[in-house]
């Protein structure tokens, strides 16, 4: 099969904040109930990571696991580990209500990068950045379309869908305009 | 004489000259002026013409208030119509147009208006145009047409960009004036998150400008401590030019940044609109002055006092040589003296009392002017500009007692609080009789979400109207803010100013009291839309007793300025008339934006490429590098075709059609709604969810499915497929996926919170490809890797395997009636597969076809489509689909909706195809007629086309329709009308499908 | 512009992070009833003036459909519990009591 290729090819920017479309990365969505058997085996399976808190992302390396609701995780893993984990997943959780699918096709993901990358961010999201905690996985979006964000690095990463990539890469690429700082 | 002082000037710096011009001619000002503080230093008093009588008009105001000075800024892509001269700043290059004259604005035709006033009067369109009917379109509209309007809308695209953002904060503080930053003060340091917005490119308001001393100092040196002190807090942030124009609910406000109106080109935004979360909000907006009535009020040169006293201090502009105060009240004799300070002759100060103490007139009177006590001015003389004033008594009729030689006139008739943000949102006034204006009853606040206060009003904008009141109303209220924010505000003394006694005002409301008709005919109220006196007084007569209707009627209050100078006045002359009290007649409703903001500032980001989300498939760049034309189909860009060079849209949808029905056609299907949905309980679900049964669909196979509402109404459809035991994937519309999974998850978590059912929207995950026609087999097999033969793959079955090395999903599927694989692929490589189709079809005559090939398909088939055969208001029986309900479910959702009688009746319209009788095609939209009228006096219809083209296939017109009686009709030929509907198409009702109605072309 | 708690995620969302879903607490009425009782179902709704039902979703969120209750006169919010509920908490209802005594209650 041919290599797979996001949804920009890694398109990027560089303004006041530095925006780069990055990926492929794994992404698996996880749904079941926290109290299901075998649960946190299955996470453990998947990436060694643990479950995470309400609205945390857990992170090792390459590998996270993120609280998308109640009873729905995010898991992202580096792209060709997919379908192992999907394996592990289903052995661990056997004969539980659950559900577990490959969505790495279908999110783009961006990093915005920088001292001032809050501000592109500040211009899209009615999320309150100043008390997005260190963790903290926020669902919300970006402008007109759904978005989940978490500060990782010397900045943000933001996963959206992929057929609206080009819209958001336009978004941040407007937001992070030299000569449009907020402060 | 309008000119630059010598000397002063508190806001300009005279080492740095701007040069900018008006009109065409070249003028130069300095940094730190308004337009139209250096249109007054260059002797330009004239700036516009009224809207309605055309007549001359100067500057009136220093501020957002104004009615009069408005121009048009800039030029090409930067042109701007309808801006304040009073807030625009100066730089270098400005360039201003006067507005609404012709054809220049000394000499302007439309003045006849004016002389013709008389028989322009209050709701004079309203009488006018009712009779006779025919003079409104061939007389009147022109006419008003011609003139109507004050700046020109722009004709080029915008030069700027835009943008908006997010803001939260626990205590917003509008107006930077002494109240707010005390305000800010307070809650700054009670560590409290606090937004500072201030309207004015400068700090301070009017204190340092009345000359107020607070703590010893010049009210200038406790601004800048505030400010200096504010600015080293970190959770405090200070925004000039900044303007709260609404208050909304929940704390929600809306602010217009001008970031860089005075540095255009610059590359800054030019415009940012900050949508700001506020715990609680604290107005500190200060006041606007009123104007006072009398006649020959408008003539340029009577300008308000304080915004005259702007003039001087601010800017070292002296709008005139000789200056008369006319006023109500001692704060105007603040004016007199910045005249007199400035080495200016103030020949008289006229006062409507008749007692005049306090601590400002005796410094008046201590520099030698003359005070006038219980005067008014009868009227004005001067035409484009004031030359003297004839004084009266106030408590007279008007008879002229004196006459004083003056160019400019500075009135005041007191001053109204600026109230517009507390009241956004429901907050309630109280008419204070002393001070004779509306305030806010902090006893009834607008309220928020947990029902307490939203809006604390503070200073002058509560009324406190001295310095002194000033400060400690402005502590006292960001204490009950803190307090109520859940902050403790530190212990810290209220600054102090030295006070200055002041008398009370009288409420006057028109000079003389005893005013004839004549001279209340020249006494405006309303400046930029021509509303005098005389009008209102009209208008109660004829019995307008509502303000409301007052205000439609008249048009007082509705011109750009939206009233601020003249609401009060006209509300209290009303009173008047009615020989009611004001707080009876009561206000009309202030609403958001207090003042405009530009379209541009509200659109933000959302122009161009990213105006609204454009969703793309894996393979876009891919039609768009062939040329495709694409057509919107929800958020999705798809190609509707793929003409060739020379080729029409049709002559290339036709080829598309002939092409995938004769040899290999290719369609980008990866739009299509894919949802998975899986659990013990799902097939349980499918079944409620879906008309048909499908819980009972083995396992590799597909099923076609409908959906309806809870009133039966068709909704969508699609193909699903069975995966494994638990799970099945539901294909959607291309429009519907989200849509349906928000209604699946609605009955899952609001309904059946019990059942085991998961579902995931997996749409954007797979790229979709639909391999068409009689080669479609022959090109998989040329790929190779799995086994599609019409036994291991028959119609209506899916499977796993690859093809030419990627990983696929096939399912034998079809929307055209051919051999047909539905393939999904990883979307990361649906650009390689798609290409390598093409590349491997080449030699079976594989060409990609768009959307309207696809339709056109589809109804030779007679396949509905949801949209074309539905709108809403159809039942899958309607549609001749009762094969795809279950009988024998007890329930599912539409079921019982479908149960009406309504929808049961015989007289309901049902799906037929039409073939017309000459081969032509019947227009989309056009209806069957039926004889005889309805109520309306319309006539009667039986039926209406549903989808309509001519077939590439059949070589001739097809339709489908919904005729009452449906197919029972079969064989009648029956009249379409045609759009123009001054005919009639005769067509035959036949059944809807076209072609290969034995199905066979399916296989192969 | 409202701001609802979403009891789900705890997220204070503001109306733009939200879908409306109209009145709460509607029961079912499918096949074999009324014609009565399906009118109900589907038409009549309470539309009244001060404390009020609603169905939420935190579409732009967790995804979650949640319930409100607020006062739409004033729209000071009650509060927000999930959907899985057959009726308004007891709690809630005493709050709302207390706040608007003249409120004749839930239903």
């Amino acid at each position: 099969m041919a290599d797979p290729v996001s949804a920009l090819n890694g398109a990027s920017y560089q303004g006041f904040a530095n925006v780069r479309e990055i990926g492929p990365l794994g992404m698996i969505s996880l749904r079941a109930k926290p109290d299901v058997a075998g649960l946190s085996n299955a996470v453990q399976a998947a990436v060694g990571l643990a479950l995470p808190e309400q609205r945390r992302i857990v992170q090792n390396g390459a590998r996270a696991v993120g609280w998308m609701s109640p009873d729905e995780y995010l898991i992202v893993l580096p792209y060709p580990e997919v379908a192992a984990a999907l394996t592990a997943i289903g052995t661990a959780l056997k004969g539980q209500h659950h559900l577990a699918v490959d969505v790495s096709d279908a999110r783009a993901v961006f990093r915005v990068e920088g001292a001032k990358a809050a501000q592109v961010l500040q211009k899209l999201s009615p999320a309150d950045l100043a008390k997005l905690e260190p963790g903290e996985l926020r669902r919300t979006r970006a402008a007109q379309v759904a978005a989940a964000f978490w500060a990782e690095g010397d900045g943000y990463t933001l996963v959206c869908f992929r057929s609206v990539a080009g819209y958001v890469m336009g978004l941040l690429t407007h937001s992070a305009m030299p000569g449009s700082e907020l402060a | 004489m309008s000119t630059r002082l010598s000397k002063g000037g508190r806001l300009i710096d005279r080492s740095t000259a701007q040069e900018f011009t008006f009109n065409g001619k070249r003028l130069q000002g300095f940094k730190g002026d308004t337009l139209a503080a250096a249109l007054l230093a260059n002797d330009q008093m004239l700036v516009g013409r009224s809207f309605k009588y055309h007549r001359p008009r100067g500057v009136v105001g220093s501020g957002v208030e104004e009615p009069n000075a408005l121009v048009n800024l800039g030029s090409g892509g930067r042109f701007e119509p309808n801006q304040r001269a009073t807030t625009t700043e100066l730089f270098n290059g400005l360039e201003a147009t006067s507005q609404n004259h012709w054809p220049s604005l000394e000499y302007d035709i439309g003045v006849v208006n004016n002389y013709a006033a008389r028989f322009l009067p209050a709701g004079f369109y309203y009488k006018t145009f009712i009779q006779p009917r025919a003079a409104w379109k061939h007389f009147f509209e022109p006419i008003i047409r011609q003139s109507a309007g004050l700046g020109k809308a722009p004709k080029d695209r915008d030069a700027d960009r835009y943008e908006q953002a997010y803001a939260y904060c626990d205590l917003l503080v509008v107006g930077g004036g002494i109240a707010g930053l005390q305000a800010a003060l307070v809650a700054g340091r009670a560590g409290l998150r606090v937004i500072l917005l201030e309207q004015a490119p400068h700090w301070g308001g009017r204190a340092p400008v009345d000359g107020d001393v607070i703590d010893g100092k010049p009210a200038q040196a406790f601004v800048e401590d505030a400010v200096a002190l504010l600015a080293t807090m970190p959770h405090v942030t200070l925004k000039l030019r900044a303007t709260a124009a609404g208050v909304y609910d929940h704390g929600y406000v809306l602010a217009d940044e001008r970031v860089a109106d005075h540095t255009p080109g610059d590359g800054r935004p030019k415009h940012r609109l900050w949508r700001i979360r506020a715990g609680k909000i604290l107005t500190a907006t200060g006041a606007i002055e009123r104007p006072l009535s009398f006649a020959g009020n408008d003539i340029p040169g009577v300008m308000l006092a304080g915004a005259l006293r702007d003039y001087v201090v601010n800017y070292a502009v002296s709008p005139g040589d000789r200056t008369v105060i006319v006023t109500n009240n001692d704060d105007a004799y603040r004016t007199a003296i910045a005249l007199k300070e400035a080495g200016l002759e103030v020949p008289a100060i006229i006062d409507a009392r008749a007692s005049v103490t306090g601590d400002l007139p005796a410094k008046a009177r201590a520099l030698g002017i003359r005070i006038e006590a219980g005067r008014a001015v009868a009227k004005v003389k001067g035409g484009k500009r004031v030359t003297g004033v004839a004084m009266c008594l106030q408590a007279g009729e008007g008879a002229v007692l004196d006459e004083i030689a003056c160019d400019a006139i500075a009135m005041s008739g007191g001053w109204s609080p600026v109230v517009h943000l507390f009241s956004h949102c429901g907050g309630k006034l109280i008419w204070d009789t002393t001070q004779a204006h509306f305030r806010p009853d902090a006893t009834r606040p607008p309220l928020n979400h947990d029902g307490a206060a939203l809006v604390y009003a503070a200073g002058i904008a509560n009324g406190a109207m001295t310095a002194a009141a000033v400060l400690a109303d402005a502590d006292a209220q960001a204490r009950v803010a803190v307090a109520a924010l859940g902050g403790t505000a530190a212990e810290a003394p209220v600054p102090q100013a030295a006070p200055v006694a002041e008398a009370p005002m009288d409420a006057v409301w028109i000079m003389p009291q005893g005013a004839t008709q004549a001279l209340k005919s020249k006494m405006w109220l309303d400046y930029q839309n021509d509303v005098k006196v005389s009008d209102v007084q009209l208008a109660a007569r004829e019995g307008y007793e509502s303000v409301e209707h007052t205000k439609r009627y008249t048009t007082l209050g509705m011109a750009t300025d939206q009233g601020k100078l003249s609401n009060i006045n006209g509300l209290a002359v009303l009173a008047g008339s009615l020989n009611a009290d004001i707080p009876q007649v009561g206000t009309t409703t202030f609403r958001p934006p207090y003042t405009p903001v530009t379209l541009g500032a509200l659109a933000g980001e959302s122009r161009g490429e990213i105006f609204q989300p454009l969703r793309r498939t894996p393979m876009h760049g891919w039609h768009e590098a062939k040329g495709a034309y694409l057509e919107p189909v929800g958020l999705w860009r798809r190609p509707y075709c793929f003409p060739r060079t020379g080729e029409t849209h049709e002559q290339a949808v036709h080829r598309e059609v002939l092409n995938t029905r004769s040899a290999l056609g290719l369609l980008d299907a990866s739009t299509l709604g894919k949802i998975i949905v899986k659990g013990p309980d799902a097939g349980k679900f499918l079944d409620m969810l879906y008309t048909g049964v499908m819980s009972t669909l083995p396992i590799g196979k597909c099923r076609y499915g409908l959906m309806c509402n809870e009133q039966g109404f068709l909704s969508d459809d699609g193909v699903v497929a069975r995966i494994d035991e638990d799970t099945w994937l539901c294909h959607t519309t291309s429009g519907g996926a989200d849509r349906i999974h928000a209604w699946m998850e609605d009955w899952l978590q609001c309904e059946w919170w019990d059942w085991q059912v998961y579902a995931a929207n997996v749409t954007e995950q797979y790229a979709q490809v639909a391999v068409v026609g009689p080669n479609a087999r022959k090109l998989l097999e040329k790929l190779g890797g799995m086994d599609v033969s019409k036994e291991t793959l028959p119609f209506m079955a899916w499977a796993d395997g690859t093809l030419g090395g990627f990983n696929a999903r096939v399912y034998r599927i079809s929307f055209s009636g051919e051999l047909s694989y539905e393939i999904a692929v990883p979307a990361s490589v649906g650009l390689a597969f798609w290409e390598m189709l093409h590349a491997a079809g080449a030699e079976f005559g594989a060409m990609p076809y768009g959307t309207e090939a696809l339709h056109i398909m589809r109804a030779e088939k007679g396949f509905i489509m949801i949209g074309d055969e539905t709108d809403g208001t159809i039942i899958p029986q309607d549609l001749n689909l009762g094969w795809a309900i279950s009988k024998k479910k007890a329930d599912y959702l539409g079921k019982r909706g479908q149960e009406r009688t309504y929808l049961a009746s015989p007289d309901r319209w049902k799906l037929a195809g039409f073939e017309t009788l000459d081969g032509s095609v019947v227009p989309d939209g056009a209806y069957i007629p039926a004889p005889g009228v309805n109520g309306n006096t319309q006539r009667n219809t039986q039926g209406r086309v549903t989808s309509t083209y001519f077939s590439p296939t059949l070589k001739r017109g097809i339709a489908m329709g919904l005729i009452k009686g449906g197919l029972d009709r079969k064989g009648e030929v029956v009249e379409f009308t045609n759009l123009a509907g001054t005919g009639t198409i005769k067509a035959r009702v036949v059944d809807p499908v076209f072609y290969d109605k034995d199905g066979e072309r399916v296989n192969g | 512009m409202l701001i609802l708690e979403c009891p789900y995620c705890g997220v204070k969302a503001e109306e733009t992070e939200l879908s409306p879903g109209y009145e709460a607490h509607l029961k079912r009425f499918g096949p074999g009833s009324s014609d009565d009782d399906f009118e109900a179902y589907m038409f009549a709704r309470k539309n009244p003036k001060g404390v009020h039902f609603e169905r939420w979703r935190h579409s732009y969120g967790c995804g979650k459909w949640f319930l409100a209750a607020r006062c739409t006169a004033t729209l000071e919010v009650f509060g927000t519990y999930p959907a899985q509920s057959s009726e308004p908490p007891a709690e809630l209802v005493a709050k709302i009591k207390a706040k608007r005594p003249d409120w004749k209650g839930f239903k």
